[in-house]
């Protein structure tokens, strides 16, 4: 019998090449590198940004100079020169498209090989995308549907000239400029992101998407992202990204801020997948994210992630429960292999009463990678009855890799009520037996096993995105289980 | 002139009293230039991150009491375990009281450490021994740079210890706040058993201040089974450091009580160097006022096919600080590992704090980890059937918090001390049960 072994399966994911590894050939408007206010300055100019922009862009340079690269994290890696990095960089024939003839073919032809055709997105998923290439939106869809409710959603350079008294506002609310150095890097650098309004108990019909590419060498992404649900609105937003392959590490630090004011519900989905490194761990992306909600009054954030690639992961989706009744939920997937590191985790912190946050995090790691779950679980001394449940499971496959949990809880209320719990274990070869005594071959085995594992977080996501994540699961674990 | 600054001159002056060609010698200068180079820690420490010293560090401690107050017995019976015969070691602000204490050499040797280090006969144990377990912290390094004096616990192969050992530092502190170092060295032999009972109590109002440091190297099939108890004054702090090498099959045991000081803060590391080692830690904490309780636990898995227990138990009222800081390690080559944690905290007033941080940190794949960690109330539902039965609610509280911190009591294998403890807890929580616990 053609028998499937472990080793079998460990040389097949070892030779699997980065799938979406390609580089798309177009002209891009790239400033020098390095970075100083001039540089800050000209990023703004470039954007034609007012000047309360430009100054909240130098003022946050300023901190960024006083700050030290943080250290505390569970990866390493050779630090990022950050004079080395050309901080702008948007593909040259930047018109405002009308349709999608008018876009570059060799963009549309990217988007193709990811096979998220712009057309078959718009007919048949029903999701409005703004798609972010290298820095600058080039193409937003269903903005009229979507302008009927008085959505607002578009990209947050656009929305500096359009909306600027929301921007102002509600900007660096949640994760101040000087909040931690990736942070501070990110508000004076921003080159694009997205920019989403609900109004007042508007229930956003469908779901909204954004992609990210990395392009071109040698640019770091600074995207920055702002979420605002209204009084009793409703959003459920998606974000999803694939880089292509390079041998030079690029950094990514994106900052996202949600603000969900009274009984207003924002969902937000990602499936990350920067190119992970080669397996001898040479190249992939840095992936250093801030993001954080803050929930106002029966508010409620939910963070889903499923995080499959970059070569460094730091990302701590938080959200502040400062109004009563709200609510924080987190659910995550963090998946290595090779030699990825991951540090992710969450904070929920519960100044209101009666506030509830729930956190699921499952970590599968394998090959050489290391996987950390770290999470903070802070009850104010005012926080009343709140209630706090947190999973973390960690599967091992292999002997090389390295799972570890630091979960930080901190309760200063009587009335809380924190539980938590976090296992560590393999695919029991019991388990493996079961399947193929009943003639299920070891490698579905393993892929039904794994999906049962993240089964929890997986339902969490949006229908659109399941299916993706579910094939980005076996992608990067195919074979690699023991 | 700041603590540090003061140790580090006391220890120029004390070295001048040494015999610098003593075999621990190098030791002692390495350590000292350690504590020099790093200094007290602070919280900018991950591992000190919710315990603040400085508070503590501001008294201006004496680090060698003139003359220590001789003790009448019947004035600290009560601090012994005095119904039942025991071995005693007892220091007097750091100095052996031979008064007080009841050592050995017939079979075993329960006696100085002081001693061990200056005869030959011991030189051996010495060299084997001696700081191979301890750790390079700054706060151990300062132990190691003054270890002079504490508990030499050697016990041979094959021997079991008929009675428990009673090791009792008292602090009388009478001219001026007191910094005391005792280094208790115990070396139990290939399937030898042990018990022993490790306390720390100040007798004045001054404060005082404990850095104890204790090594525990437990052999083949070797069986410890380590008390502590902590119910000092609320002027005295304790950091207490213990290190403690397992080797194949060998089984330890330490539990922890905790019912007072000012400021506890207990590191306990355990590391299984050969297969199948058993490992229990295990602890109970209750504390009120401004007490401070921190438990540090390490449980590092060396070998393959060992277990590790840990349950720490704590009620916290007042503005109380708790803080739980436990970690797991397994090495890569430390395959079937049962690691298992747990620890339940229960906050009575609106003022209290707790911080948990409980880690594994793992890099074997066939392992079994597991922890889990809580922080609630007394269920309102069980103390409504209690009162509902006519018990008052503060004898239905205590109930609740007896039974809450009786798993940890129950392993308890000394039934004297668990009848002290029992009557500890009583206290604490300000009833008599009515009943014989």
């Amino acid at each position: 019998m053609n028998k499937f072994t472990e080793d079998d399966l460990k040389k097949e994911l070892e030779t699997k090449e980065y799938e979406y590894g390609f580089y798309t050939d177009i002209e891009s408007d790239t400033f020098p590198v390095g970075l100083n206010e001039d540089i800050v300055r000209a990023i703004s100019k470039k954007k034609e940004e007012p000047e309360w922009m430009t100054e909240w862009r130098l003022e946050a340079f300023r901190y960024w100079q006083e700050m030290e690269e943080p250290d505390w994290a569970n990866v390493n890696y050779d630090k990022p020169d950050f004079q080395a990095i050309s901080y702008y960089s948007a593909p040259a024939k930047k018109a405002k498209y009308e349709s999608l003839d008018e876009v570059d073919p060799e963009l549309l032809e990217t988007f193709n090989k990811l096979g998220i055709s712009l057309e078959e997105q718009k007919k048949l998923a029903g999701v409005a995308v703004d798609i972010v290439m290298d820095s600058v939106s080039v193409a937003t869809t269903f903005k009229e549907t979507l302008a009927e409710k008085g959505i607002i959603f578009c990209s947050i350079s656009e929305a500096i000239q359009e909306h600027p008294e929301l921007v102002k506002k509600y900007i660096g609310s949640v994760v101040p400029q000087r909040d931690n150095f990736y942070a501070a890097l990110n508000s004076a650098v921003f080159s694009d992101g997205s920019f989403c309004y609900i109004p007042k108990g508007v229930r956003c019909p469908m779901e909204l998407s954004t992609y990210f590419r990395i392009n071109q060498a040698g640019t770091g992404q600074f995207e920055r992202t702002l979420v605002i649900a209204d009084e009793g609105s409703y959003v459920s937003y998606l974000e999803g990204c694939t880089a292509p392959s390079r041998d030079e590490n690029q950094l990514h630090a994106a900052v996202v801020e949600l603000i969900a004011l009274d009984d207003a519900e924002i969902k937000y989905s990602t499936v990350q997948n920067w190119y992970p490194g080669g397996k001898d761990g040479k190249g992939g992306v840095f992936n250093f994210v801030t993001k954080r909600g803050l929930c106002e009054t029966n508010a409620k954030i939910s963070w889903t992630q499923v995080e499959t690639g970059s070569a460094v992961t730091w990302k701590y989706p938080s959200c502040v429960l400062k109004g009563n009744n709200s609510i924080g939920e987190f659910y995550s997937i963090a998946v290595t292999n090779n030699y990825q590191q991951a540090d992710t985790g969450t904070k929920m912190i519960h100044l209101g009463k009666n506030t509830r946050s729930t956190i699921i995090s499952k970590g599968i790691s394998a090959g050489k990678s290391q996987n950390s779950y770290r999470g903070l679980v802070q009850i104010n001394s005012r926080a009343e009855n709140a209630r706090n449940f947190s999973q973390c499971d960690s599967l091992l496959m292999g002997n090389e890799c390295g799972a570890h949990t630091f979960p930080y809880i901190e309760a200063k209320n009587k009335s809380a009520t924190i539980e938590h719990e976090a296992t560590t274990s393999k695919i029991g070869e019991d388990q493996i037996f079961y399947c193929n005594q009943r003639g299920i071959d070891t490698e579905k085995a393993i892929a039904l096993i794994v999906n049962g594992f993240s089964k929890e977080v997986l339902n969490k996501l949006p229908m659109e995105f399941a299916v993706e994540a579910q094939k980005l699961l076996e992608i990067s674990l195919e074979g690699s289980v023991g | 002139m700041s603590l540090k600054d003061k140790l580090i001159s006391s220890y120029m002056a004390y070295e001048d009293s040494l015999d610098q060609e003593h075999l621990i010698h190098d030791i002692r200068s390495a350590a000292i230039k350690n504590f020099e180079n790093t200094g007290f820690p602070t919280r900018k420490h991950e591992a000190w991150k919710y315990t603040p010293l400085d508070k503590m560090l501001k008294a201006d401690y004496t680090v060698f009491p003139k003359k220590s107050d001789a003790l009448e017995y019947k004035n600290v019976k009560q601090y012994f375990l005095h119904d039942v015969d025991t071995y005693k070691i007892v220091f007097v602000d750091g100095v052996y009281s031979s008064f007080l204490s009841e050592t050995t050499h017939e079979g075993i040797d329960v006696c100085l450490l002081s001693s061990a280090l200056s005869k030959d006969k011991y030189r051996p144990v010495i060299e084997a021994y001696f700081n191979k377990a301890a750790e390079t912290d700054s706060i151990t390094s300062l132990n190691t740079a003054f270890a002079k004096e504490g508990a030499y616990i050697f016990i041979p192969a094959h021997k079991e210890v008929e009675k428990p050992i009673e090791i009792i530092n008292f602090a009388t502190g009478s001219e001026a706040a007191l910094m005391i170092q005792p280094r208790n060295l115990v070396v139990v032999g290939e399937n030898a058993h042990v018990q022993i009972i490790e306390r720390h109590q100040s007798l004045a109002e001054h404060p005082i201040l404990t850095n104890s440091v204790t090594e525990i190297f437990a052999e083949k099939r070797a069986y410890i089974d380590y008390y502590k108890v902590q119910n000092d004054a609320e002027t005295a702090s304790l950091i207490d450091s213990t290190y403690i090498k397992q080797e194949r099959d060998s089984n330890c045991r330490v539990h922890t009580f905790s019912f007072g000081g000012k400021l506890i803060r207990n590191n306990l590391n355990f590391y299984q160097q050969g297969q199948h080692c058993d490992s229990t830690l295990k602890g109970v904490t209750i504390i009120e006022k401004k007490q401070h309780v921190d438990h540090s636990t390490l449980v590092h898995h060396q070998s393959p096919n060992c277990e590790s227990h840990q349950d720490y138990k704590g009620i916290y009222d007042d503005s109380a600080v708790g803080v739980f800081n436990g970690k797991v390690m397994v090495d890569k080559i430390a395959q079937k590992i049962d690691a298992f944690q747990q620890n339940n905290n229960i906050l009575i007033s609106d003022k209290a704090t707790i911080n948990a941080k409980p880690q594994l940190e793992i890099f074997a794949d066939d392992v079994k980890c597991s922890h889990g960690c809580t922080i609630g109330q007394l269920d309102e539902d069980a103390l409504f059937y209690l009162r509902s039965r006519g018990i008052g609610k503060k004898e239905a509280n205590a109930l609740l918090m007896y039974a809450f911190a009786n798993n940890v009591l129950e392993s308890v294998k000394i039934p004297e001390l668990k009848n002290r403890i029992n009557g500890l807890i009583a206290e604490k929580i300000g009833v008599q049960l009515g009943f014989d616990l």
